[in-house]
Formats: structure tokens, C-alpha cells, sequence
């Protein structure tokens, strides 16, 4: 399911302009990251995608839906989004009941839930905690209980506002894994990350924000590799692609396997 | 000497069946920068929590062993007088913002007025702690109004304005843009020069690497290591046990393995990364240059600058 953005802008009641005409297209099956200095307007662009803020001027379209024509119930069948903090999404009294809510509440049948339900867990490798309150797990757990309860709802477009914050390696490994198996499914991806590592050995696209406005977007190489752009937005490249230009590599790296061949060369 | 000492230090939480932490034995200096690295449910956040009181006096539980902070022993102080002496900015700044107070002045000024800290000398600490965290534009703002970022700073400021003795941080840096990182670790590197000491749990290994005098590695509760950040950061006791390693201590491991990276020590920032990898890259020049081979004019004798 594509999107497009057209012309978009935003001012929050208090006066704050948010965004200043953003135009974008995402194509279908895209994995795209976000990312920018604090207040660039990340999070307020992706609330416009599944109808949490309408418009000032501009449109979105979520396929051949306008987001204004649509409640924010009919638009979570195709836009799930997984808050940075799961504390704000997370009520229910076992992790299997939490992740069922989504799916039931979108009117698939008992046993379209259940096997969604069974599948999400998998993916988030949740499944031996299935009768466990979310609030007795460790805030990495809860957090992979807040991706899964939104995976389940099997919505073609899932977003996911700084997965890693907070998180250990072993767990940014398998939220990777994740994106990994949404890819494989033809799911369109768009990640706020602040983790630049993280984006440069995950995704394909980058989009850079400042102040409202899209600075940057593009392959992932040809994005991270303009350090003097990105440090506008307060933004420094990848360690290896850092690591890289020091050395004087004539291409863009930035993940091991591109830093090791370029060195052999 | 030592202002912090922990000794045989075991804690469990109430209704728990195993302990969060393990005969602890730590002793940190004065003005010391210690940071704590480790992966989830090793008990970072409770040695936190010993070190700033919470535990035992609020989070109850049984704690064997003695907390001594500038020779105080924390069974035997009130919170009241313990919060004097150490400060703690929480990992998550939203359930540290009091919520009492309707602007980021008024927040910061809380534990003063608490301590009943006279209101000129209020004033001036409050405007110092904002400028000293970068927020003055945000002293008349909600807290609540403000995004992740901006709330920790407010939580850091909160509590440097309060000049504890041991300044404890939680992941403080962990809805931050990079380059507020950078400057967030540089403040406390400051503080740290001004003999506060600070013990840090953090995730960001370049930053530690480049601005902590100390790393300890917890895993299960207990101290796996504890030295210099080189020393701890580069030793493969932390491969594959769940601890962020630096992604050029492990692209050199990697090299290292193909030949390709020619020093003893691996490198953990920036800087030594250039150091080892350029003189890989020379040594293979003059290799060439030896056997009358022309050097690729992309893998030559790059200097760092």
C-alpha cells in the first residue's frame, strides 16, 4: 500500500509549527528510517499517517484512502504504530489477551486471531510468555509485547516511533529481526530511529529532518555519507562510515561487510 | 579516597525468589566517572537504586551487606538525609518530573524548596542548572509539553541543581538526539572535573570510551569486570553475552581475524580505530612499494587527522 504525502503542514494548537510541506512517496513493501535532532517533526509527520493529527494544509493519502475521510479506527487497519514508550499502550492482564485486542477489535474472526496472535508472538519470540502480565515483564520484554500487539493486527503498514531506546544489543538484534521478517512479508516499514548504527545495518531508505522539513532522502549510502548536511539536523554518520571517510575510502560504508571490502581493496 | 564503598552488597526485591544483586563489592573516588555497562536484567537500574537509597528505604525487599556513601551507611540514614549527599536521574525522565509544578523553573526548583534552600540562592542555582543543560529557552515551558529529549535534560538539570556529592544517572541520554548526547557527556565529564562523581549506566559504549575514567560490566547481578574503558570494552569476555560493544572494536576483531588489523590492542573509539587501520594500510603499501606493485590510490598512507 503506497503512501503519499502531499504539500503537508502542521501547526499544533499552541502556535508551534510543526511541518512546513512535506512531500513524500512510499512505495509498497518500502522499509524507510526517519531520523533528525529532537523537535525536527519526526513524530508529529507519523501521527499524520494513521489520522492521530489531521492536516493544516496538504493531504495524505494511505493508499487510495485521504486521512481527513477516514476515522482513526477505520485507519488502524492499515497503519499499525508502536509508541516509543510501551507504558502508553500496553492495559491488558496477560501478554496473549494484550495482543489479541488489536486483530479482534479490527473484526478478524476467532481463528484469524488466534493465528495472528500466535504468529506475532513468534516473531517477538514471546511465545513462552503467553499468560504473563506485561507489567511483570522486563521493560525489554514489554517492549517486544507493544511491537507484537501491533504486528498481530497484520495491518500493510507498520510504524515503529525509536524501537531501541532504552534497549540492550541482544534485544535491538531481534526488533532487527523483526523488520526483517515485515520485509519479507511485503510490509511497508517507517522507523524513527536516533540509533544511526541501527538505521545504517537495517534499512535501505533514509529520510533526514530538520525544523519541519524533509532535509534529506534517499539510498541509505548516499544519505549517511553527507556528514556536513546531516550535522545541521544534529546528526552524525554511522562509526563505520565515519571510520571509513577518516581512512579515505572513495565509497560511502556503513556496515562491516562494506568497510571490510573496501579495505581490501 | 573512596566515597562510595559497597561491600558484600546482596539485594533482592520483595517477592522475588533470586537476588538482583550479588555480593557487590565496589569503592569509587571522589570525582571519579564510572560507568556501568551491561544487558538488560543484569541490575544496572538497582545498583542504581542502592546507590541513590530507593533501595532498601522505598523499595523494601532484603539488602545484606553495607551502602557507605561520604561515610554514611544507608541503613542507618533517612531518605531525607541520604537525598543530600546522592542524586538520581531516572532512565525514564517522565516518572521523575514531580508533576506538583506547572513550569521547568518551577521543576527544578522542587528539591530546593524542599531543602529549604533560601530563594535568592534558588534562583541563581535554577538559572545556573539551565544553562549549564542547555534548556534556559525551555524554563517557562510545561514539562509535560516537552519532547523525550528535552524532558531528560530537565531531569539531569533537576538534579545537578541540587550539587549532590554522587551524581547517579540512568541511561540519561537515552531519547536524545546524537549530538545532545555529546554534549549531555560533556557536562558531565565537567562535573566530574569539579570533583562530583558520577556513576552512569549507559548503553552508548563510544561515549563511555571517550569520557568515563572507569568501566564496570554487570551481568546476573554480579561485577564481571571492572578496569579502564579500554581494558573492559575490548576484552572478549563481553562477545556474545548481550553487552554493546563498540562497532570498531568489533570491525577490527573482524579484521584481525583476515589479517588485517596489525596492532596488540583493539581499538574502542574513533580516533584509535584510524591509528590501527592506517597502519594496517601503510604496511600493505610499502609491501607493494616492495614488489614494485602500484598502491590503490584509495588504500594508501591516509594520515589521521
Amino acid at each position: 500500500m503506497n503512501i503519499e504525502i502531499r504539500d503537508l503542514h502542521f501547526t499544533y494548537p499552541a502556535g508551534v509549527q510543526a511541518l512546513h510541506g512535506i512531500s513524500l512517496n512510499i512505495a509498497s513493501g518500502e522499509q524507510v528510517a526517519i531520523i533528525g535532532q529532537n523537535g525536527a517533526g519526526k513524530t508529529t509527520l507519523v501521527k499524520h499517517l494513521n489520522g492521530l493529527l489531521p492536516p493544516t494544509r496538504g493531504q495524505v493519502l494511505v493508499g487510495d484512502w485521504d486521512t481527513t475521510k477516514h476515522s482513526v479506527a477505520k485507519l488502524a487497519a492499515r497503519v499499525g504504530y508502536v509508541f516509543q514508550n510501551p507504558d502508553e499502550q500496553l492495559f491488558s492482564k496477560n501478554v496473549g489477551v494484550e495482543v489479541a485486542f488489536g486483530p479482534r477489535n479490527l473484526g478478524f474472526t476467532g481463528e484469524q486471531v488466534h493465528s495472528l496472535v500466535k504468529d506475532a508472538l513468534a516473531m517477538t519470540e514471546l511465545s513462552d510468555k503467553t499468560e504473563t502480565n506485561p507489567y511483570d515483564l522486563s521493560p525489554t520484554w514489554r517492549k517486544m509485547v507493544a511491537l507484537a500487539s501491533v504486528i498481530a493486527m497484520d495491518t500493510p503498514i507498520v510504524i515503529f516511533d525509536e524501537p531501541t531506546t532504552g534497549q540492550d544489543v541482544m534485544n535491538i538484534t531481534r526488533i532487527a529481526h523483526v523488520i526483517k521478517a515485515l520485509r519479507e512479508r511485503g510490509k511497508t516499514v517507517m522507523t524513527i530511529t536516533h540509533d544511526i548504527d541501527f538505521c545504517a545495518e537495517n534499512f535501505e531508505r533514509v529520510i533526514a529532518m530538520a525544523q519541519g522539513k524533509v532535509l534529506l532522502d534517499g539510498k541509505t549510502n548516499h544519505v549517511l555519507g553527507q556528514d556536513e548536511i546531516l550535522a545541521t539536523t544534529y546528526v552524525e554518520p554511522p562509526q563505520l562510515t565515519r571510520l571509513g571517510k577518516r581512512l579515505g575510502f572513495k565509497d560511502v560504508v556503513r556496515n562491516q561487510e562494506e568497510f571490510l571490502a573496501a579495505l581490501k581493496k | 579516597m573512596a566515597i562510595v564503598n559497597l561491600q558484600n552488597v546482596t539485594y533482592k526485591y520483595p517477592l522475588t525468589d533470586s537476588p538482583a544483586l550479588q555480593n557487590i563489592n565496589l569503592q569509587v573516588d571522589e570525582g571519579e566517572f564510572v560507568a556501568i555497562i551491561g544487558p538488560n536484567g543484569a541490575g544496572k537500574s538497582t545498583l542504581c537504586y542502592t546507590l541513590a537509597g530507593f533501595v532498601p528505604h522505598f523499595f523494601k525487599g532484603e539488602l545484606t551487606g553495607t551502602v557507605e556513601v561520604a561515610g554514611n551507611e544507608s541503613s542507618q540514614s533517612t531518605l531525607h538525609e541520604w537525598v543530600l549527599n546522592v542524586g538520581l536521574a531516572f532512565q525514564n525522565p517522565f516518572n521523575q518530573i514531580s508533576g506538583a509544578k506547572y513550569t521547568v523553573f518551577e521543576e527544578l526548583a522542587f528539591g530546593l524548596e524542599n531543602i529549604g534552600v533560601p530563594r535568592d540562592e534558588m534562583r541563581a542555582r535554577v538559572e545556573g542548572a539551565l544553562e549549564l543543560t542547555g534548556i534556559s529557552d525551555l524554563a517557562d515551558r510545561s514539562p509535560y509539553s516537552l519532547s523525550g529529549g528535552q524532558q531528560q535534560r530537565v531531569a539531569l538539570a533537576s538534579i545537578l541543581v541540587m550539587q549532590p556529592k554522587v551524581l547517579v544517572l540512568d541511561e540519561p541520554t537515552s531519547q536524545m538526539d546524537p549530538i545532545g548526547t555529546r554534549e549531555v557527556f560533556g557536562v558531565i565529564r565537567k562535573m566530574a572535573g569539579q570533583g562530583m562523581t558520577v556513576i552512569l549506566v549507559e548503553h552508548k559504549v563510544e561515549w563511555i570510551a571517550q569520557f568515563a575514567d572507569r568501566v564496570i560490566a554487570l551481568k546476573d547481578g554480579q561485577i564481571l569486570l571492572d578496569g579502564s574503558p579500554p581494558e573492559v570494552l575490548t576484552s572478549p569476555i563481553l562477545e556474545g553475552s548481550g553487552f554493546g560493544i563498540s562497532r570498531y572494536t568489533s570491525v577490527a576483531r573482524r579484521a584481525q581475524e583476515l589479517g588485517l588489523w596489525k596492532k596488540d590492542r583493539l581499538p574502542v573509539t574513533l580516533d584509535e580505530a584510524v591509528e590501527g587501520f592506517s597502519l594496517a594500510l601503510t604496511l600493505r603499501h610499502s609491501l607493494w612499494s616492495q614488489r614494485g606493485a602500484l598502491p590503490s590510490p584509495t588504500g594508501g598512507g591516509e594520515q589521521p587527522s
